[in-house]
């Protein structure tokens, strides 16, 4: 090619894909909650209400909810306030999206970071003793706990987890973010965390095995792989071949698996809030969607989005950091 | 192995024998400076079989019932102080399996049968691996043994990371005019002859007596694999011995004192270089229809009769 290619900078690249990912998700959540055939008017007020209403409450709510104007109009109008940083009111809790949006963020925040970590840490370790002793009973112990958790519901495991330890051993509350009959801003750090705790451990618990999983299958691959058997003839142990070549190959894989696992621990929470009545941003997301919430499910439908994006491109820098053969400039043809 | 067979011969005494170096012994005959300081040989195997216990991999998958797959048959070779054997047969003939048999890497489903001696003494699998670094190196085919992920410099020093062997990894990198700057680049940063360098300073490293070369040359032309051979041959010269293990023959009769050919699991003939100036002085007919292929000679194909016969 002798034309010289026109160099776009990575982080403006980036920006432009996380753009066009907005645009296209606020486009789909709007066309998802025109198709949907839930009547928010009805849903939100109870059959009894809507009965005794007069038709003209009737137009009056139909037009707070929107659902006399055609969804192409409502995003279009959405789209012109949007653009202008205003993400319109919630209609289901009356207040701005934005704070709607930040306050249950902050709740999930806590929640899946804490699953997320405790998922990953714990993948990792379990995935690389099992790779490296494939075949052996640690290995066969993993990948069994591993195949038996992956394939049980998470709100299943959630019922079960809420049974055995709130109920029968009485070590965890029963749900919620803070004691019942408390003023939320009377709560202290200890009982927010002492809330905290079970959901965070379902959820850690639901997604260990995918992560457990997949490092084995890498460290398998990393174990049979031409450098490790050379360095094994070298008369380096087992143990030095880990430390030295098994680690350092398995960093990109782990960043990939672990960031990937973002999405799925955010999918996962919206199982676990609604079982244990967590008011984080899953919660918010299913009360949105079956109450036809258009605005606020956007929102959180944007927010997630953008939360996984950022994890993703956290990890393609983290490769160009860790891998010599992306830094830039060193490459040869 | 099969350690209990005939003790008696477990102390060979090779000088007793007093063979004159054409003469036929121990299945071979010798090149010119081949030596047996302290009356035995560097390395050598007797009568090695290797076997794998596996799935029929022609069978359909869920019939398929156990067979037994013989990938060295009876093998014996021997290397002297001094001398470079290069072990030669066609590619996928199982001369990988002896590289890895010699290093002590059996697969779990491996079946072994035969003796090795290394320096007059008699090994079993686990002693053959922990040779491995102490005594017996093995140079690999090609970048893909280096880790892409760690420096060259630190993959030359390896797992024991001594003052002296910091100091001997240095000199290494400017004995082979890699320079000190090379010590920092990454695998992918290497042309093609420095990564054949730091993989032979790999082995260098740890001081082997033996070097076991695993085609070590892929992809060169003659002249040039020969030419990177050169510190195989300067190795050996110094008192080390080297197993070049390769499917061109041209290749070892160039730079090899003696040549084992190998064929169908087995080494047919182990061969001074010196006879093949002539088919008269090769034994195995397998080794003189490869005589008449070489190029420069009468090009008779090998046909399955002389083969056979």
């Amino acid at each position: 090619m002798g034309k010289k290619r026109l160099h776009i900078p990575r982080w403006v690249a980036e920006l432009a894909r996380l753009v066009l990912l907005l645009v296209a998700t606020s486009m789909v959540t709007f066309v998802l909650v025109g198709l949907s055939p839930v009547d928010p008017v009805r849903q939100n007020l109870g059959q009894a209400t809507y009965a005794q209403m007069s038709d003209a409450q009737r137009e009056q709510l139909a037009a707070y909810w929107g659902t006399d104007t055609p969804i192409v109009t409502r995003y279009l109008r959405w789209a012109a306030s949007a653009l202008t940083g205003d993400f319109g009111q919630s209609l289901r809790f009356g207040r701005p999206v934005a704070e709607v949006v930040g306050e249950r963020f902050a709740n999930s925040a806590a929640l899946m970071l804490t699953a997320w970590a405790l998922a990953g840490v714990l993948g990792l370790a379990l995935g690389v003793i099992a790779g490296s002793r494939r075949g052996g009973l640690a290995d066969r112990a993993i990948s069994s706990a591993s195949y038996l958790l992956s394939s049980t519901p998470t709100f299943w495991l959630g019922l079960v987890a809420l049974m055995v330890f709130a109920v029968w051993l009485r070590w965890a509350p029963f749900g919620f973010s803070v004691p019942l009959g408390v003023d939320a801003a009377q709560v202290g750090w200890a009982q927010k965390l002492r809330h905290l705790v079970l959901p965070a451990l379902v959820l850690a618990v639901a997604n260990t095995p995918s992560i457990a999983l997949h490092t084995r299958e890498k460290t398998i691959e990393v174990l049979a792989s031409d450098y490790v058997r050379f360095a094994e003839s070298r008369g380096e142990t087992r143990a030095q071949v880990l430390r030295r070549h098994g680690l350092r190959n398995l960093v990109l894989p782990a960043i990939t698996i672990e960031c990937a696992s973002l999405s799925e621990v955010f999918g996962g929470s919206v199982l676990v809030e609604q079982v244990f009545s967590y008011p984080g941003l899953g919660q918010a997301a299913v009360t949105a969607g079956l109450g036809g919430d258009a605005p606020l499910l956007v929102a959180i439908a944007l927010a997630s989005a953008a939360f996984v994006f950022v994890g993703n491109a956290v990890a393609n820098v983290l490769y160009t950091v860790i891998d010599p053969r992306l830094r830039k400039g060193v490459r040869r043809g | 192995m099969d350690s209990k067979r005939d003790d008696a011969r477990t102390d060979y005494g090779h000088e007793a024998h007093d063979h004159a170096d054409h003469e036929l012994h121990h299945h071979h005959t010798h090149a010119a400076d081949s030596r047996h300081p302290g009356g035995h040989h560097l390395l050598q195997v007797e009568n090695l079989t290797v076997a794998f216990n596996m799935y029929d991999p022609s069978a359909p998958f869920w019939r398929a019932g156990r067979v037994h797959s013989e990938v060295l048959h009876d093998l014996s070779l021997s290397v002297h102080v001094g001398e470079v054997l290069a072990v030669v047969g066609a590619s996928g003939s199982g001369k990988t399996v002896l590289a890895d048999s010699l290093m002590g890497q059996w697969a779990n489903n491996a079946e072994v049968k035969g003796r090795i001696w290394f320096d007059g003494t008699e090994q079993d699998a686990e002693s053959l691996a922990s040779l491995g670094g102490h005594g017996m190196s093995m140079v690999p085919q090609g970048v893909n043994n280096l880790d892409p992920l760690m420096r060259v410099g630190d993959q030359v020093l390896g797992a024991v990371r001594t003052p002296e062997r910091r100091a001997r990894m240095h000199q290494l990198f400017i004995d082979y005019g890699l320079g000190a700057g090379a010590e920092r680049l990454y695998p992918h940063q290497l042309s093609g002859g420095m990564a054949r360098r730091v993989l032979l300073m790999c082995a260098l490293m740890d001081e082997p007596r033996l070097i076991i070369a695993d085609e070590p040359t892929p992809g060169l032309d003659l002249e040039l694999a020969v030419h990177a051979l050169d510190d195989l041959r300067s190795f050996a010269d110094a008192g080390g011995g080297v197993l070049l293990i390769t499917h061109d023959i041209e290749l070892a009769l160039r730079v090899a004192d003696r040549v084992a050919i190998f064929h169908d699991g087995t080494v047919v003939e182990e061969t001074g270089v010196g006879n093949f100036v002539s088919p008269d002085l090769l034994r195995h007919p397998f080794t003189k229809a490869l005589w008449h292929a070489l190029p420069g000679h009468d090009f008779a194909s090998i046909s399955n009769e002389e083969v056979e016969a």
